[in-house]
C-alpha cells in the first residue's frame, strides 16, 4: 500500500541512498532567467555540459516588462535575459523567450504546452513549481546548487519526505473559488504546517475542479511550508492533456494513460498526516498581514494580535484590529501570477467587471500568465472587458507578484493581489499587500475597497 | 564549496518567527549573474527602516545568527543563503527552517542548526543581554558552546559529511554515470522531450 508521491518517488531512484539521499531522475527541468545563471556558470567553469538538453525547457518570465517588449528592460534585466539566451544557445536547450508564441510564466507555460504530465519528476529553481502537482506529478522547487547539479547529471539527491493527506469534502459555496481553498488550507496547517511533507490534495472538492483550479491550490502548497502538493490524475485531467504539443500521441497515448491510472495512492495507504476540510464552510478569503497564513474571511474584521509576529505584522500593514476588512480601501490591483493568470481566472473576473468601471481611485492591471493565455483570453473579447472598465492590460509574465520589472507597490500603497505571498515588500518596498480570488480582485477594483463579491452587484 | 568544520564568532540575535527569504535579499538585487557581492543587501529593506539590531556595533561582523522558527520560508533564492554568507554568518541557529532554503544552505556551505525552542530561546537571550558574546559551533563533534552555555545537536550525516570535506556534490553525482544511464535505457517512450 503506496501513496502516490511513493509510488513516483520508487520510479525515479538511480541509486537507492541506503541511509543516505536517495539520487532520483528528473524527467523534467524548468529553467528561468532569475536562478539559473550561476548555474550555468559554475558548469562551464567545472568544463561540465548540461547532460540532457532535450529535457530542459526554459522561458524567461521574472524579469519580462510586460509592455514595451525587450527594450523595455531595464539594463540589468537586459543582461539576465542575455545570458539565458547564451546558455541556451550554448547548451541545446530550447528557450521560450520574450517575445515568442510560447513565452509566459513557467508554471503557466509547463502544462499548457503539455510538458506537465502526470507521473513526471519535475523540478524548477522556483519554489512555485509546486503548481505541475495539479496533474499527478512530483514537482518542486530546488536551488541553484540544485538547478547546476540537475543540469549536470540529470539527477538529484533528495530524502524521502513524509506524506500529508489534505481532504476537502463538498461544494463549493458559491463565491468560494480555489484560491479561496487553498487560503483556508494555509489557514488551517498554518504557513510551516506542511513543512518536510509531500501534501496530497484529494476529496470531492478538489476532484470537480478544473485543472486551473487544481494548479491554484498545488501553486500555494509551498506557502503552507511542504514543497509538493499533488493531484491524483483523472478524466479532467486526461482531457486537458490530450492533444497539447508536448502531450503523447496515438501509439504512446494510451500506454502513458495505463502508467497514469495505476499512480493513484492505493486504498488504506497510510499517510503521517492528514487533515480534513468542509469545503462548504469556506468562504473568500483576504490576508490582513504578511504572511499567506494570516487571512480571515472578507466578511470578518482585522484580528486582535496575538503573537509578536502579527503586532510587526498589523504595524506594516497599517491596519487596527476591529476594522471591517470590507471598510479596507485599496490604491492598486493586480491580477495576475502562476497562482491565477490562467483563462479560467481571467473568465472569472472578466464575468465580475463585465458592465463596471475601475473605482477612479484604483489603478488596475491584468497581467496574463502566458502569451498563449492572452491570445486566447483576446479571442473571447476578455481584453475588451477590462480596457473599457479603465484595467491595464499587459504582456505576459510574473509582474507586480514579485516586482522585479518595473510593475511595482510604491511605498504605502495597498493592494488587492491574485498573487501568492504579502511578505513585507514583496510587490514593492513599503507595499501592502491583500491577497484575494481574482473575482474578489475584480470586485475589489470596481469598489475602490476590499469588497464581498457575494454581495457585489447586488444592488 | 568551502569545507566547515568549527566557526567561533559574535553570535547577533534575530528574534522574529518566519522570516522569509524576501526579507533576506529583496527581489531587486536578485538580478545580478554572480554568486557573490550580495552581503550588502543582506535585510536591506528592514536594514534601511533604521534601528535595525544587526546593524548595531556589537553584532558586526557576527558570524553566527540566531533566529525564530520557519526561517528562510519562501522562495527559493539561493541568494539568501548567499547574502548570508557574504555578509560573514557561516551558521544559523533556529529551531526549524523553510526546507528549500535548508538545502540551499547545506549546498552553499552555510551550516543550518536545528535546536529546540527552548534552547534558541535562551541563546537569544544571551545574544541579547550580552551584545557581542562568542558563540563556537564545532560541526565534528556536533557541539555548540557560547558561554556557560552547551549543547549537542543533530544533523543529516550526509550533508554533514559533505560540509566537513567541502564536496562537489556535482562530482559525486558524475560518479553514478553508469546507474544514470542505466536508468535513462528504461525510460518510456512517451515520456516528453522538448525537442
Amino acid at each position: 500500500m503506496k501513496t502516490m508521491a511513493e509510488k513516483i518517488w520508487e520510479q525515479h531512484v538511480v541509486v537507492a541512498g541506503d541511509g543516505e539521499p536517495d539520487l532520483l531522475y528528473v524527467d523534467l527541468h524548468l529553467v528561468h532567467e532569475v536562478t539559473s545563471p550561476q548555474a550555468f556558470e559554475s558548469l562551464r567553469l567545472a568544463n561540465r555540459r548540461v547532460r540532457r538538453p532535450d529535457l530542459t525547457v526554459a522561458t524567461m518570465d521574472h524579469d519580462v516588462p510586460t509592455r514595451g517588449g525587450r527594450l523595455a528592460a531595464d539594463e540589468i534585466a537586459e543582461r539576465q535575459m542575455s545570458a539565458l539566451e547564451s546558455n541556451c544557445r550554448r547548451e541545446g536547450i530550447a528557450l521560450y523567450g520574450i517575445g515568442h508564441a510560447r513565452q509566459g510564466i513557467v508554471h503557466v507555460i509547463g502544462p499548457e504546452l503539455g510538458l506537465t504530465q502526470p507521473g513526471l519528476l519535475i523540478v524548477c529553481g522556483d519554489s512555485h513549481t509546486s503548481t505541475h502537482g495539479a496533474f499527478g506529478a512530483l514537482a518542486f522547487g530546488i536551488g541553484t546548487s540544485e538547478v547546476e547539479h540537475v543540469l549536470a547529471t540529470q539527477c538529484l539527491r533528495q530524502r524521502r519526505p513524509k506524506t500529508m493527506a489534505v481532504t476537502v469534502d463538498g461544494a463549493l459555496p458559491l463565491g468560494v473559488t480555489a484560491k479561496d481553498v487553498a487560503l483556508g488550507i494555509i489557514a488551517r496547517i498554518g504557513v510551516d504546517g506542511g513543512r518536510g511533507h509531500v501534501i496530497e490534495y484529494r476529496g470531492s472538492t478538489i476532484r470537480a475542479l478544473s485543472m486551473e483550479g487544481r494548479m491554484t491550490v498545488c501553486n500555494m502548497t509551498i506557502e503552507g511550508g511542504a514543497r509538493a502538493g499533488m493531484v491524483a490524475p483523472d478524466e479532467t485531467t486526461v482531457t486537458y492533456l490530450k492533444g497539447r504539443p508536448y502531450a503523447p500521441a496515438d501509439a504512446q497515448w494510451d500506454a502513458a494513460i495505463a502508467h497514469w491510472k495505476a499512480l493513484a495512492t492505493d486504498a488504506d495507504a497510510p499517510f503521517d498526516q492528514e487533515v480534513v476540510i468542509d469545503a462548504t464552510r469556506l468562504e473568500p478569503y483576504v490576508t490582513w498581514g504578511t504572511n499567506p497564513g494570516q487571512s480571515v474571511p472578507v466578511s470578518g474584521s482585522v484580528p486582535n494580535p496575538v503573537t509578536e509576529t502579527d503586532e510587526r505584522a498589523l504595524a506594516y500593514m497599517a491596519l487596527e484590529p476591529g476594522t471591517a476588512m470590507e471598510a479596507i480601501a485599496v490604491d492598486r490591483v493586480f491580477i495576475g501570477s502562476c497562482t491565477n493568470a490562467r483563462l479560467e481566472d481571467l473568465r472569472l473576473a472578466a464575468s465580475v467587471v463585465r458592465g463596471h468601471s475601475v473605482h477612479p481611485k484604483v489603478r488596475a492591471m491584468v497581467v496574463p500568465g502566458s502569451a498563449s493565455v492572452k491570445r486566447l483570453a483576446e479571442a473571447e473579447g476578455l481584453d475588451a472587458v477590462f480596457r473599457q472598465a479603465g484595467f491595464e492590460w499587459r504582456d505576459a509574465g510574473c509582474s507586480m507578484c514579485l516586482g522585479m520589472n518595473p510593475d511595482i507597490l510604491g511605498p504605502g500603497e495597498r493592494c488587492a493581489s491574485t498573487s501568492n505571498r504579502n511578505f513585507e515588500g514583496r510587490q514593492g518596498r513599503g507595499g501592502r499587500t491583500h491577497l484575494v480570488s481574482p473575482p474578489m480582485a475584480a470586485a475589489a477594483a470596481i469598489a475602490g475597497h476590499l469588497v464581498d463579491v457575494r454581495e457585489f452587484g447586488k444592488n | 564549496m568551502e569545507p566547515f568544520t568549527r566557526v567561533t564568532g559574535v553570535l547577533a540575535p534575530l528574534d522574529r518567527a518566519n522570516v522569509d527569504t524576501d526579507q533576506i535579499i529583496p527581489k531587486q538585487f536578485l538580478k545580478r549573474i554572480e554568486r557573490s557581492g550580495f552581503g550588502p543587501f543582506l535585510f536591506y529593506d528592514w536594514r534601511r527602516a533604521g534601528n535595525f539590531i544587526l546593524d548595531r556595533p556589537a553584532y558586526r561582523g557576527a558570524a553566527v545568527l540566531v533566529t525564530g522558527a520557519n526561517f528562510g520560508c519562501g522562495s527559493s533564492r539561493e541568494h539568501a543563503a548567499w547574502s548570508l554568507l557574504d555578509a560573514g554568518f557561516r551558521a544559523v541557529i533556529a529551531p526549524s527552517f523553510g526546507d528549500i532554503f535548508k538545502s540551499n544552505s547545506f549546498r552553499s556551505g552555510l551550516l543550518p542548526v536545528e535546536l529546540p525552542a527552548p534552547e534558541v530561546a535562551e541563546l537569544n537571550r544571551l545574544a541579547t543581554e550580552e551584545p557581542g558574546m562568542e558563540i563556537t559551533v564545532d560541526l565534528k563533534s556536533r557541539r555548540i558552546r557560547a558561554g556557560g552555555f552547551e549543547t549537542a545537536f543533530a544533523i543529516d550525516p550526509f550533508y554533514r559529511e559533505c560540509l566537513l570535506n567541502g564536496w562537489d556534490e556535482v562530482a559525486l553525482t558524475l560518479r553514478q554515470d553508469g546507474a544514470i544511464a542505466r536508468y535513462e535505457s528504461t525510460r518510456p517512450a512517451w515520456l516528453p522531450i522538448s525537442r
